[in-house]
């Protein structure tokens, strides 16, 4: 029996149950508070900026003035023509988007610090604001950075002869054009820092809401010159992040340069309105899809173009080509594509930036294949099911066209099964006398893979600056036989300290509650690239387990010493190590003699550090949905949601099964709910939680999972990272499942989020049921 | 701005505390009384996050001041949980189905949850799921936390079982 595979409750609840977490305005407490004043215009010219009249003696106000010297935020892409479009962390002279932070106000407390931000005599004489990509792709249209020509901050371009005579000769080419609009992934703890000066050292000590706190401090040691060990990051509890929470945002210099410059402590917690403004936006994307087919449904060229609307500057260290770039390497998704043309744009505007959001392009990649192969079945006049199979990957290894390695995967075994738990002949049944009365209900499938736990050579492929991806483990017993291991990936909400521990307890024979998780703190863990792209169960589970295997060698050889034994016939089991005769030790013992007598023993300690840095693998998954769609409100009703999912071994299901249906939450917000709508002069329309509207428990359902466990070799553990794929597949399946539903109007959906108003539009705009 | 005298009680502790008469009662609970359990999530009143009870009932403490509640006896998420720490029925029901991830939203829930296994009525699907859609939550789709609600309210005997089972919304 192994603690892998167990649904171990979580060692992170306890605390957070009491309401004893610590958040980052916990910690902040008595620390001075900073607000920032945030730009009312998307485009203009900084005419003048004043402090507040009759500012008190202990409030301050910091302006680019102020952080003169201070570089500016500018990560690097080497490859797709990209431009290195640079972001002041306080602008001099300019703004570019609404909510830009222009100013900082500082005072004793919240209260009196948002009146003196009012009391700010700003200035700007406003521009012209490029808000759509129509806008800012407009022959002639103004440039938001001078060095993007056309405001494309970066493209990416493959052009194959083959795809030509693949669609010149195919008898059926089809094509759709999709819409993915603006999301922000809306984490319920909005960001927060709170920098404190240490005046023994003269350190300072960041604490504060984010996923990658090793590349904050590097990030933020940058751009305001100083060493690097000057400054500690902590990352404690952390509400949620989902992508939003990688970036280097300007806020957080300021508060590091507040506090080293002013010695004190200042804090920023930021409120939901400048989240929903100013953090960072995702999936503004507009895709032409085409597929050339076989009369029998095979695919034989696919062509994309792909258009993200990337906002106004380039989140460090992704940088802006996250999103179409993922579209371009990665839409041949899990079908066999002979030959693929694409190009990937990025575009430009006086809106907030873009960075990665849980499954980054993925959802609006799986919303265009699937919508894709749905069309293309009704146009040739076979299931959709048939078209499915008879294109998904079935052999493994595969190369893909755009150079990607699938490992083994169960892309038509989890159609089976999705197919087989449906029922369709009943549900075709069920739908038709439905009809008949005027009701309209629908079924859409969705499959897709994902990739997941990809280390450095994934990263340097897209030519970033900083290429992430490996992962480093320090791992230590400690004289009282507790295992102690750091960790350089930086979890916000997944259960890594439970997930984690399994995996260590296992190859020490302890338990894991004798393994304790150290994270999310520069001083004590080892360099790292924290938590997103579902990678910390892979890669920091992989260096644990290895981590792990060389700690257990080090106990082996020290029982061997003790049993008189061979070292290779002892094995730890049961908090033990145990020799082959049966005679053991109580492995906290032998950490105790190991440390307190190492006159008896080689060697004289209990500590390894181990690293892994994985190619990547694919996970998969086929969601299935049936809809009800009201014709006339428009409002869609789930009845039922399923997930059959691959994600190689599972560390721990409860925790597992979590990731899925919070991300297939997110999934459906995304097909069905959230959207942040800028008005025509670049303002935001959205800017509470009641405008942007994320789903509550009226309107998420019961989602039943299944799962397949496919052990691939690309990993150590033999589990496939599954943080995304929730929302991966919802918007597709949503989206098949409500045209489906509409096929009576001659309805399609190719924009999301399907709301009411869209939905009736179409309808309106459709020819009576036939 | 003028700053107020305020007394209540917090989780039966009684608390006098000076405020001005603009800071929300989460503020007040937070800043004035140490208890960083409440926690803000949008100010808006939208999300439930700073769910507290006011005299038994669920109030956003994001939306009433510090001085409204002058006499009246809060309770807040650190109430829940024993002195030595163990959990209470709801509590250890949300670990046992993970009806949390990252733990920013759980104490609104749980103080939500609290009052209604407190209420007269029974819960059954139906207002389980109506009343729970009051907050929100960002990480678990829900699903952990009604099932948590539902079996702590089977556990205390507040669950009514002759009640039909209908789809959501």
């Amino acid at each position: 029996m192994t603690w892998v595979g167990r649904s171990l409750r979580r060692f992170e609840d306890p605390a957070l149950l009491r309401g004893e977490g610590r958040f980052t305005a916990d910690v902040a407490i008595g620390a001075r508070i900073v607000r920032f004043l945030r730009s009312p215009l998307a485009c203009g010219r900084i005419v003048s900026l004043r402090p507040p009249p009759d500012m008190p003696a202990d409030a301050l106000f910091i302006t680019a003035a102020d952080l003169n010297g201070t570089a500016t935020i500018r990560p690097m892409l080497h490859r797709f023509a990209y431009r290195p479009v640079e972001q002041a962390v306080l602008p001099a002279d300019r703004v570019h988007f609404v909510g830009q932070a222009i100013a900082a106000i500082v005072a004793p407390t919240a209260e009196l610090a948002e009146d003196l931000l009012e009391a700010i005599e700003l200035e700007v004489e406003a521009e012209t604001a490029l808000v759509t990509m129509d806008d800012a792709l407009r022959p002639g249209a103004a440039l938001v950075h001078g060095i993007a020509h056309g405001n494309v901050a970066v493209e990416g371009i493959v052009q194959s002869a083959e795809c030509d005579t693949a669609f010149v000769s195919a008898p059926h080419v089809v094509e759709i054009a999709i819409r993915s609009h603006r999301q922000n992934a809306t984490p319920m703890e909005a960001r927060a820092g709170c920098a404190a000066y240490d005046r023994a050292t003269g350190r300072v000590r960041l604490t504060a809401s984010v996923q990658m706190p090793h590349m904050l401090r590097t990030g933020i040691a940058e751009l305001l010159g100083m060493p690097e060990s000057d400054l500690q990051v902590i990352a404690p509890d952390v509400g949620g992040g989902f992508g939003q929470k990688m970036a280097l945002f300007p806020e957080y210099a300021v508060l590091v340069w507040l506090a080293r410059h002013h010695r004190g402590d200042f804090a920023w917690i930021e409120d939901r309105y400048e989240n929903l403004i100013a953090s960072a936006h995702s999936r503004d994307q507009a895709h032409v899809l085409r597929g050339a087919f076989a009369d029998d449904g095979t695919l034989l060229g696919l062509e994309a173009d792909i258009l993200a609307n990337v906002g106004a500057f380039s989140a460090y260290p992704t940088t802006c080509g996250v999103e179409p770039l993922m579209a371009f390497a990665e839409y041949p998704g899990p079908y066999k594509v002979p030959a693929y043309s694409a190009r990937a744009r990025g575009v430009l505007t006086h809106t907030c930036p873009m960075a990665p959001y849980r499954g980054v392009s993925r959802p609006v990649i799986t919303f265009g294949l699937e919508r894709l192969m749905d069309r293309a079945a009704k146009a040739i006049g076979i299931d959709a099911v048939a078209i499915r199979r008879r294109n998904l990957v079935d052999a493994f290894p595969h190369q893909t066209v755009t150079g990607l390695t699938l490992d083994d995967a169960s892309y038509v075994e989890t159609l089976d099964d999705a197919v087989a738990l449906l029922d369709i002949p009943a549900f075709r049944a069920r739908q038709a006398a439905a009809r008949a009365e005027g009701r309209y209900l629908g079924l859409g499938l969705a499959v897709f893979n994902e990739r997941t736990g990809y280390g450095t050579p994934a990263f340097a492929a897209r030519g970033m600056g900083i290429v992430p991806g490996y992962e480093v483990v320090d791992i230590a017993m400690t004289p009282g036989g507790e295992v102690e291991v750091r960790i350089g990936a930086s979890p916000h909400g997944q259960g890594l300290r439970t997930a984690l521990a399994q995996i260590v307890a296992d190859r020490l024979g302890l338990a894991p509650d004798a393994i304790r998780i150290i994270h999310g703190d520069t001083d004590r863990t080892p360099y790292g690239w924290g938590s997103f792209a579902s990678r910390a169960t892979v890669i920091s589970g992989g260096a644990c387990q290895t981590a792990a295997d060389k700690l257990a060698v080090r106990l082996r050889a020290a029982a061997a010493t003790v049993l008189q034994a061979r070292a290779e016939e002892i094995v730890l089991r049961d908090g033990a190590a145990i020799a082959s005769n049966g005679s053991s030790v109580p492995i906290a013992a032998l950490a105790r003699q190991v440390h307190q007598r190492s006159d008896l023993f080689e060697g004289f300690n209990l500590a390894e550090t181990a690293s892994y840095d994985p190619a990547g693998t694919f996970s998969n998954a086929c969601h299935a949905v049936i809809v009800e769609v009201d014709a006339e409100t428009g409002h869609v009703r789930i009845e039922r949601y399923l997930v059959v999912e691959d994600a190689g071994r599972i560390i721990n299901p409860l925790i597992a099964d979590g990731q899925v249906r919070g991300g297939v939450a997110q999934g459906i917000a995304n097909a069905l709910f959230e959207e942040v709508i800028y008005a025509e002069d670049g303002n935001i329309l959205t800017g509470t939680l009641a405008d942007y509207t994320p789903p509550t428990a009226a309107e998420i359902p019961a989602i039943e999972i299944h799962h397949r466990e496919t052990i691939s070799d690309a990993t150590l553990t033999g589990a496939k990272g599954l943080g995304e794929g929730g929302s991966i597949g919802a918007p597709a399946a949503i989206a098949n499942a409500i045209s489906d539903a509409l096929a009576p109007f001659g309805i399609e959906i190719t924009e999301i989020p399907a709301t009411p108003p869209r939905i009736r539009a179409l309808i309106r705009a459709a020819q009576a049921p036939r | 701005m003028s700053r107020h005298t305020v007394a209540f009680t917090v989780n039966g502790i009684a608390r006098r505390v000076e405020v001005e008469a603009r800071r929300t009662l989460a503020e007040t609970l937070r800043e004035n009384c140490g208890l960083t359990g409440t926690h803000v999530g949008c100010e808006h009143g939208v999300c439930g996050a700073c769910t507290v009870l006011v005299d038994d009932v669920p109030l956003r403490s994001c939306l009433i001041f510090g001085v409204q509640a002058e006499g009246a006896s809060i309770r807040t998420v650190e109430g829940l949980a024993a002195p030595d720490g163990a959990l209470d029925v709801l509590q250890q029901a949300f670990q046992d189905h993970h009806g949390l991830q990252c733990g920013f939203c759980t104490p609104g829930f749980l103080m939500l949850g609290t009052w209604m296994l407190e209420r007269s009525e029974r819960l059954n699907e139906d207002s389980l799921r109506e009343i729970l859609s009051s907050n929100l939550c960002r990480c678990t789709g829900y699903q952990g936390i009604l099932d948590a609600v539902r079996a702590a309210a089977r556990t205390l005997g507040r669950w009514d079982d002759d009640a039909g089972i209908s789809s959501p919304a």
